[in-house]
């Protein structure tokens, strides 16, 4: 029997300090707690078992968090847990988010040797001032002594996350960190604008209406993602999802699962999973996430599918995220019905807006569409 | 129970300023005369529409009949109609009282005389009723009866040395209330054996019985199997069933006669049949003259009602006709807008009664609706010589053919302690009013008049006094005819094109003002869209004030993972569920909730 495709989510809630923006459940914490959480994380993997008759795994992600704050010897045992319950796919993608100044060429050799493929290094700018700011614990040169050993250590595919939007930052402050590490020739870049997530530091700051003039407005925002992909485009990157650039060959498969609706696992704390046309998430608060530990599988079998109304529309709006946006002929072979007579009419309407348009039978968003893309992917939410 | 003698009947009401006890009143008394035990009593019974319960108000009429055994050892038959106290329903109060031959005037001890204990007073004398004062809530700590009990004379006149002290909510001396209707209040006139003449002074409408009239019969008798003839409309029926009023149900019998009130059900199913104030006699043996009607209730303020669903439209109508059933000051009639589609332009009393039926719309009805700004009753005098009323502004004529125009007055008390006076005053001078006289009614309090339009009222007048005064103002006021002034009809253009559910009709002077504050009022309530919005005020084709609602550049997620799906679904949703509560005007999409927004315009 052929296999399903699965994407594998691990999440490594610890980090050297808490950088200001972020609202990730992460935190500082010593190797003894870290070592209890990552003796649960097996026993949630393991309590998933049944899953490896079904479904082979097609990418792996490790994500935090700092997951590359854990001694390497952790990332083995979790990948060798998920080796004995799955298979893989020949060229199956694994990546570890690490930061710069948690890295070093004994660290990075361990990785290759487990079957770590893919590195996504969190640098978000490359000006030192924005990094303080931020509450980064690292500098534009920490992180090019980071960058170096990578390469050195063997990687080929690396990506760069990169942060727009930050407060006080300049349209040329912006595109000189673009310049500087487009430099570097990174197979892979994500490009955020900046979110002021609730219940972090900057949302204090910067989450009131006087603070949100510390922000660059509406336009300068958009001047900034505009020349983003104008530039990277010149670099020989091409976007791919609304805040994802890469060369040719190396889009992020893993992330590609979410944006496609294809089933994926994650196991840690607050992690998400969705297989089977069932979502399920873990819980955010630590406590609980271990009260309930070895119970997944089981819940899951008892879960009820999401209907077929909540799978369209998710489909719909994350497909759409894509610059290939959503095939007509995939939708309907996937869901048995016409696409037309479901959002026939919003769709006419947003290609007429120019928020929308028709590629070999794809329907994707404009560049407009983009800046507004909420405002259009609201028209595929049924009433 | 035909044969009750009539002198032992009593048929009277209980008014009072709102918030005085008088349902609180009216549910002991029902209590006390056994008509229910304490533990079927509802809280204030009478009350018995939810709106009115929640909101502390007596919105309609009620009957109920209860037997008295008095201290003389005679069982006495009471008649208690239950009146409103809101200033926007004297119409009801004015019914009510043509049933009764007398009144019970709660006043409250810590509060003393107010604005409607007036009006109500006045009211109750002009229908020749026996005023039988009452002061309440003397368990409160601040009680001062005796010094109510001088305002009473002093203000309204009426001998209060002997008026009951009680508290209604405790059942404290509730009796002598009772006592005093048996000794002061008079038994009604009028023959049995005469034709039959009853008033009409209130109906509902059943889904099984059709129409049930209430009524007070002057003079006759009605029973069932009657032919009957209504003389005004002059429709005849056949009686099914008369009866009288438990508390809240209806308890047939076999006659009622002269001086009492009840209710006649006669297979009555259309509603336009029946009117309030109509005369119901014998079609054999018919009365020689109708009864004097009421004062008509004559709406002084106009609105838009559009069905938030265009689909609902005819249930908006229903729902209007079902109203009007038993609501006489409510009119309407069918209307249409560019911005809104098909709806009603309806007809009310006050804003108070414009809230009402708009809630009761929603609750009863269920029908989500949109009104449009508040317009009154202006005359215009065309070139021609030719006067035409107006209520929509968006029929104001060419303003080249306008000789001149007339706005409504209204003559108005406001109650104040002094240390508001200055606050209340300036406000009344904002809004055009002329000081007529202020009165001293004791050494805090004072009653001012002033005469002011109309129009200027209609919106928040009522919310700024209280905003100004603490709460502490109350306020009445009557129509005081119409005086000619400089009106201009000012027009909201969204996106270079007049919203017509938008446009009204301004003093002159004001109009700059206004057009600025309504544009910037509506810049905020309109969401950012695709292009730039502009919002512009306008008299005639001159543009006096303008916004612009930037276009919206960015609304778009940076990031969305696999832990992010679920909440940007629900961001989704929401955006969606928004999108539904819009209205179309143009290219542009306005928020329905928008319409009345943006006539809050007070700003101290």
């Amino acid at each position: 029997m052929k296999k399903r495709k699965l994407g594998i989510y691990i999440h490594i809630p610890f980090c050297v300090r808490k950088c200001l923006y972020c609202d990730f459940p992460s935190a500082p914490a010593d190797r003894q707690e870290q070592g209890y959480y990552m003796r649960q994380l097996m026993k949630e993997i393991r309590s998933f078992e049944p899953l490896g008759n079904l479904y082979e795994i097609k990418s792996v992600f490790f994500g935090g968090g700092t997951p590359s704050i854990l001694p390497p010897e952790q990332i083995r045992r979790v990948l060798g847990r998920l080796c004995n319950q799955f298979l893989f796919e020949d060229d199956a993608e694994i990546t570890i988010e690490c930061n710069p100044g948690t890295l070093t060429r004994e660290k990075l050799a361990a990785y290759r040797e487990c079957g770590i493929n893919r590195l996504s290094i969190g640098l978000q700018s490359a000006d030192n001032a924005m990094l303080k700011l931020l509450g980064r614990i690292h500098t534009w040169e920490d992180f090019l002594e980071s960058w170096k050993l990578a390469r050195e250590a063997g990687f080929t595919n690396i990506n760069i996350d990169l942060m727009s939007g930050l407060p006080g930052q300049t349209f040329g402050g912006w595109s000189d960190t673009l310049e500087k590490v487009a430099a570097l020739e990174p197979e892979h870049i994500s490009a955020y604008s900046l979110i002021v997530e609730e219940g972090t530091p900057f949302y204090e700051r910067y989450g009131t209406a006087e603070g949100q003039r510390l922000l660059p407005d509406e336009v300068a925002d958009r001047d900034m993602y505009h020349h983003t992909g104008k530039f990277l485009a010149e670099q020989g990157y091409h976007r791919y999802e609304i805040s994802n650039y890469a060369k040719d060959g190396y889009e992020c498969e893993h992330n590609k699962i979410y944006w496609t609706c294809g089933d994926y696992l994650g196991f840690g704390l607050s992690a998400a999973s969705y297989v089977d046309g069932r979502r399920f998430q873990n819980p955010v608060d630590p406590k609980e996430y271990y009260a309930h530990i070895g119970e997944g599988y089981r819940m899951f079998r008892q879960m009820p599918a999401q209907s077929e109304k909540d799978a369209i529309e998710e489909y719909m709006f994350l497909g759409l995220r894509m610059m290939r946006g959503v095939s007509v002929a995939e939708f309907e072979a996937r869901f048995g019905r016409d696409y037309r007579s479901l959002y026939g009419k919003q769709t006419d309407e947003l290609i007429r807006r120019k928020l929308l348009q028709v590629q070999d039978g794809r329907i994707c968003l404009t560049e407009r569409g983009i800046d507004i893309s909420n405002t259009v992917l609201a028209n595929f939410i049924f009433d | 129970m035909a044969d009750f003698d009539r002198s032992r009947i009593r048929n009277f009401c209980i008014i009072a300023h709102i918030d005085h006890g008088k349902s609180t009143l009216a549910d002991r008394i029902i209590e006390m005369t056994g008509l229910l035990t304490e533990r079927e009593m509802q809280d204030q019974v009478l009350d018995n529409m939810d709106l009115e319960r929640e909101r502390g108000i007596t919105i309609k009429s009620q009957c109920v009949r209860t037997i008295y055994k008095a201290d003389d050892g005679k069982e006495y038959m009471f008649n208690l109609i239950d009146t409103p106290g809101h200033v926007d329903f004297n119409y009801e109060v004015s019914r009510s009282l043509a049933a009764c031959d007398g009144a019970v005037l709660v006043v409250d001890a810590t509060q003393g005389v107010e604005a409607q204990t007036l009006a109500n007073v006045y009211l109750a004398l002009d229908h020749d009723l026996e005023v039988v004062p009452v002061i309440n809530k003397i368990d409160l700590p601040s009680a001062d009866p005796e010094r109510v009990k001088k305002e009473i004379e002093d203000v309204i006149g009426l001998d209060a040395e002997n008026a009951p002290l009680i508290s209604a909510k405790n059942g404290t001396n509730v009796r002598s209330v009772l006592e005093a209707v048996v000794r002061d209040i008079p038994a009604p006139g009028g023959d049995p054996d005469a034709p039959l003449q009853a008033l009409i002074f209130d109906s509902v409408y059943d889904s099984y019985r059709g129409v049930i009239i209430f009524c007070r019969l002057k003079q006759g008798r009605v029973h069932k199997g009657m032919k009957i003839h209504m003389m005004a409309t002059g429709a005849d029926f056949e009686t099914v069933e008369v009866g009288y009023f438990g508390a809240g149900q209806f308890i047939p019998c076999e006659e009622l006669s002269a001086g009492m009130v009840g209710y006649i059900t006669a297979s009555i199913k259309n509603v336009q049949e029946t009117r309030v104030g109509d005369t119901v006699t014998e079609t054999e043996r018919p009365c020689s003259a109708p009864l004097p009607g009421y004062k008509k209730a004559q709406p002084m303020v106009y609105c838009g009602m559009y069905p938030a669903d265009s689909a609902r439209y005819p249930d908006l109508r229903d729902a209007l006709e079902k109203l009007q059933l038993n609501d006489a000051a409510l009119q309407f009639e069918p209307e249409t807008s560019a911005a809104l589609g098909f709806g009603f332009r309806c007809g009310f009393l006050g804003l108070l009664h414009l809230d009402v039926i708009q809630e009761r719309i929603d609750r009863e009805y269920d029908i989500d609706v949109i009104t449009t700004a508040p317009s009154v009753v202006y005359k215009v005098h065309l070139t021609d010589g030719s006067v035409i009323e107006l209520t929509n502004p968006s029929n104001m004529p060419d303003p080249s053919t306008i000789e001149f125009m007339e706005e409504p007055v209204v003559n108005a008390e406001i109650m104040v302690t002094t240390e508001f006076i200055g606050a209340i005053m300036d406000l009344c001078q904002d809004r055009r009013g002329v000081y007529q006289g202020m009165e001293y009614l004791e050494d805090t309090r004072a009653l001012l008049r002033y005469q002011l339009p109309l129009n200027e009222i209609i919106y928040d007048f009522f919310d700024a006094l209280k905003s100004r005064s603490r709460g502490y103002a109350s306020f009445d006021y009557e129509l005081a005819g119409y005086q000619r002034s400089s009106l201009v009809k000012l027009d909201i253009l969204v996106n270079k094109e007049p919203v017509d559910a938008l446009s009204f009709i301004v003093f002159e002077e004001t109009a700059y003002d206004r057009g600025r504050k309504m544009c910037e009022k509506l810049k905020e309530e309109i969401p950012r869209q695709l292009f730039d919005i502009p919002i512009q005020a306008a008299i005639g084709g001159r543009v006096i004030a303008r916004e612009t609602v930037k276009a919206l550049r960015k609304d778009v997620l940076a990031k969305c993972y696999g832990g992010d799906i679920t909440r940007k679904k629900k961001l989704l949703e929401k955006q969606k569920e928004g999108k539904k509560r819009m209205r179309q005007v143009g290219n542009v999409e306005i928020p329905q909730k928008a319409f009345m927004n943006v006539l809050k315009l007070d700003t101290e």
